[in-house]
């Protein structure tokens, strides 16, 4: 079974993003950019599934500029066989990506794809369930386990009130979340026989698949911001305070 | 203009979030239908009828909707959606997971979270875990949205819509095995008044009832951050967060928790925030209204008696 992980490029979740002056968006420029947490997590899921002998081959693809092929590498260092870079200097809406993996998964039919939760720049959740409606595939989102079972794959999923277990059909999409797994770090061989590793490139139009955006942004502006409060020196004063403001008591 | 509000429920009873989403589907003008679909949910689609706003409810009685199945839920809101403009869930774990299919098999990009609603297009939503908030606007011709609760107050009661029957065809996809939901009498954490959440400083899931029995005395409910669920301190519906829950209760006491970004995420517009710390570097500090920079194990308990002296 061939194993499909999309991975995007966006920018690492230490950094505080700022909203440029003229609000037409964030600061990108010398801004720290990293693999999507979620994906590291995807690829790691994966790189098990072929050292455990239930995956053949892994295949990362990422849709997005030139500098998305660093974001590849790195997944090819953790382990993954080889790459796709679908190559687009646009934001690609989580419609759009769903259309360009579609036509991957129909040019390449992996019996799993392993899509990460959310993206942490667009904060969308949406690519992993939406590929899965344009293929007519199950999905077993929010994975914290992941179980190949036969014909089945058992997806255990973080819900709001706890846990829950699906049995889905192959082939199938699965979004991960947090605990699914601990990702590897790449040892510095596997950085290098990355380097050797395949990275295919193509554009959405040698795909078929339409990325143009149905959502224009009018702007993009900061938060309220909070004021930092006092600090109290006990907790009777912390009561005492509470129980002024009327929030306790 | 019409638009569906997918229902958040128990079959038994409704969820809160689902009067919250009627309220912002009544932003986007025009009439508010409710879907309940699920088996034996007649009570649940009974309490929508009496949301005030909702001019009808659709209920699709059938075991294959239980427990969210976004595969049958999909196919019959794809199956419903020509009589509608927009299609809206509450951005809850169910929301979240049948929305997306939704949109992608009627060719919309949906509309994440939106925290308001400034014409029946245009939207305000949150990004980089809430560092930036992005007004939006769509040009699909329907709209497909998930809606962040806290953001929106429930639509109250009064209404007496009428309650219609509806049906779809089994997708066959996909099956439900189990669910282990975590037991706790204390509110749901999207609807509690006061939180008290711990953190890695917490140091155990053995001291997490230093925080219940605050709560207790409160009426609060337990959250937690990312990394005391990482380390197994307590179940992974606790997490607060950009990519757990979002909050907004009156009161917000984090102890033990650093505050980074993706924590603050999902609790910084609580209505007051105190933090509970010993490093009054941590960066808690800058969005807590009341700060006490303490030892954790001595100052929660400290915290108990307190309470205890104002009769709590
Ligand atoms: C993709 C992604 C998504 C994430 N999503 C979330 C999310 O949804 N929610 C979330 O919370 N995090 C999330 N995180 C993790 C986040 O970045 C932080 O790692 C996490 O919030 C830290 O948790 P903490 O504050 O409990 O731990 P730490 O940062 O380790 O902080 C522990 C704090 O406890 C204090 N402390 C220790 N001992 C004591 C004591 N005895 N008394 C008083 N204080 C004490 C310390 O001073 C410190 O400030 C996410 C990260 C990533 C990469
Ligand atoms: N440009 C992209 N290239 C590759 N994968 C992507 C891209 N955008 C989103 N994804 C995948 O979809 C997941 C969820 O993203 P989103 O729906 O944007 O929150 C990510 O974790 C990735 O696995």
């Amino acid at each position: 079974m061939k194993v499909l992980v999309p991975v995007k490029r966006v920018v690492d979740y230490n950094v505080k993003v700022r909203v440029k002056s003229d609000q037409t968006g964030v600061e990108l420029a010398n801004v720290k950019m990293s693999m999507n947490p979620f994906d590291e997590i995807s690829v790691e899921e994966a790189v098990r599934m072929k050292e455990a002998g239930t995956a053949t081959e892994v295949i990362v693809v990422s849709v997005g500029p030139q500098q998305a092929q660093e974001t590849i590498r790195t997944a090819l260092a953790m382990g993954a066989d080889r790459g796709i870079l679908v190559k687009t200097d646009d934001v690609v809406e989580p419609l759009g990506v769903a259309k360009v993996l579609k036509a991957i998964v129909d040019e390449e039919q992996p019996g799993l794809v392993i899509v990460g939760k959310q993206a942490i720049d667009d904060d969308s959740n949406q690519t992993g369930q939406m590929l899965a409606a344009l293929l007519g595939w199950p999905q077993g989102t929010f994975a914290s386990k992941i179980e190949l079972a036969g014909d089945k794959i058992n997806v255990t999923r973080e819900i709001d009130g706890g846990l829950q277990t699906v049995s889905l059909n192959s082939p199938a999409i699965v979004t991960c979340d947090l605990r699914l797994n601990e990702p590897r770090y790449a040892s510095l061989p596997n950085i290098m026989k990355a380097k050797k590793k395949p990275i295919d490139e193509k554009s959405a139009a040698d795909l078929g698949a339409d990325i143009a955006p149905r959502l224009q942004v009018v702007k993009v502006t900061e938060p309220a911001e909070r004021q930092a409060g006092i600090k109290v020196e006990s907790a009777a004063e912390l009561v005492a305070k509470l129980k002024a403001a009327g929030v306790i008591g | 203009m019409t638009s569906l509000v997918i229902a958040e429920h128990t079959n038994s009873a409704l969820a809160d979030a689902t009067a919250k989403t009627v309220t912002a589907a009544a932003a986007l003008g025009g009439d508010v239908h409710v879907l309940v679909a699920g088996s034996n949910a007649a009570a649940a689609a009974e309490a929508a009828s009496k949301i005030a706003g909702v001019a009808k409810v659709l209920h699709a009685d059938d075991a294959q909707y239980d427990h969210g199945m976004p595969e049958a839920i999909a196919a019959l809101v794809v199956s419903l959606a020509g009589s509608y403009d927009a299609v809206l869930a509450p951005a809850t774990t169910r929301g979240k997971n049948v929305a997306p299919r939704i949109a992608a098999l009627l060719d919309v990009m949906q509309l994440s979270e939106i925290t308001a609603v400034l014409s029946a297009d245009t939207f305000e939503r949150p990004i980089y875990a809430g560092n930036a908030i992005q007004t939006v606007k769509s040009t699909d011709a329907k709209k497909v949205i998930t809606v962040r609760t806290t953001s929106f107050a429930a639509a109250g009661d009064g209404g007496s819509a009428s309650v219609e029957q509806v049906s779809s065809d089994n997708p066959g996809l996909a099956t439900f095995v189990s669910e282990e939901l975590t037991k706790s009498d204390r509110p749901e954490l999207t609807a509690a008044k006061i939180i008290i959440s711990g953190g890695r400083g917490m140091q155990s899931g053995d001291n997490f009832p230093m925080l219940d029995r605050i709560a207790d005395k409160l009426g609060a409910g337990v959250g937690a951050s990312r990394a005391a669920v990482d380390a197994g301190f307590v179940p992974n519906d606790y997490q607060v967060g950009q990519t757990g829950k979002i909050v907004a209760p009156e009161l917000y006491i984090a102890v033990g928790i650093s505050g980074a970004i993706q924590h603050l995420a999902g609790m910084k517009d609580s209505k007051v925030i105190v933090a509970i710390n010993k490093d009054e570097e941590a960066p808690i500090f800058q969005v807590a209204d009341y700060g006490l920079v303490a030892d954790l194990f001595k100052a929660v308990p400290e915290l108990e008696e307190e309470l205890g002296k104002i009769g709590l």
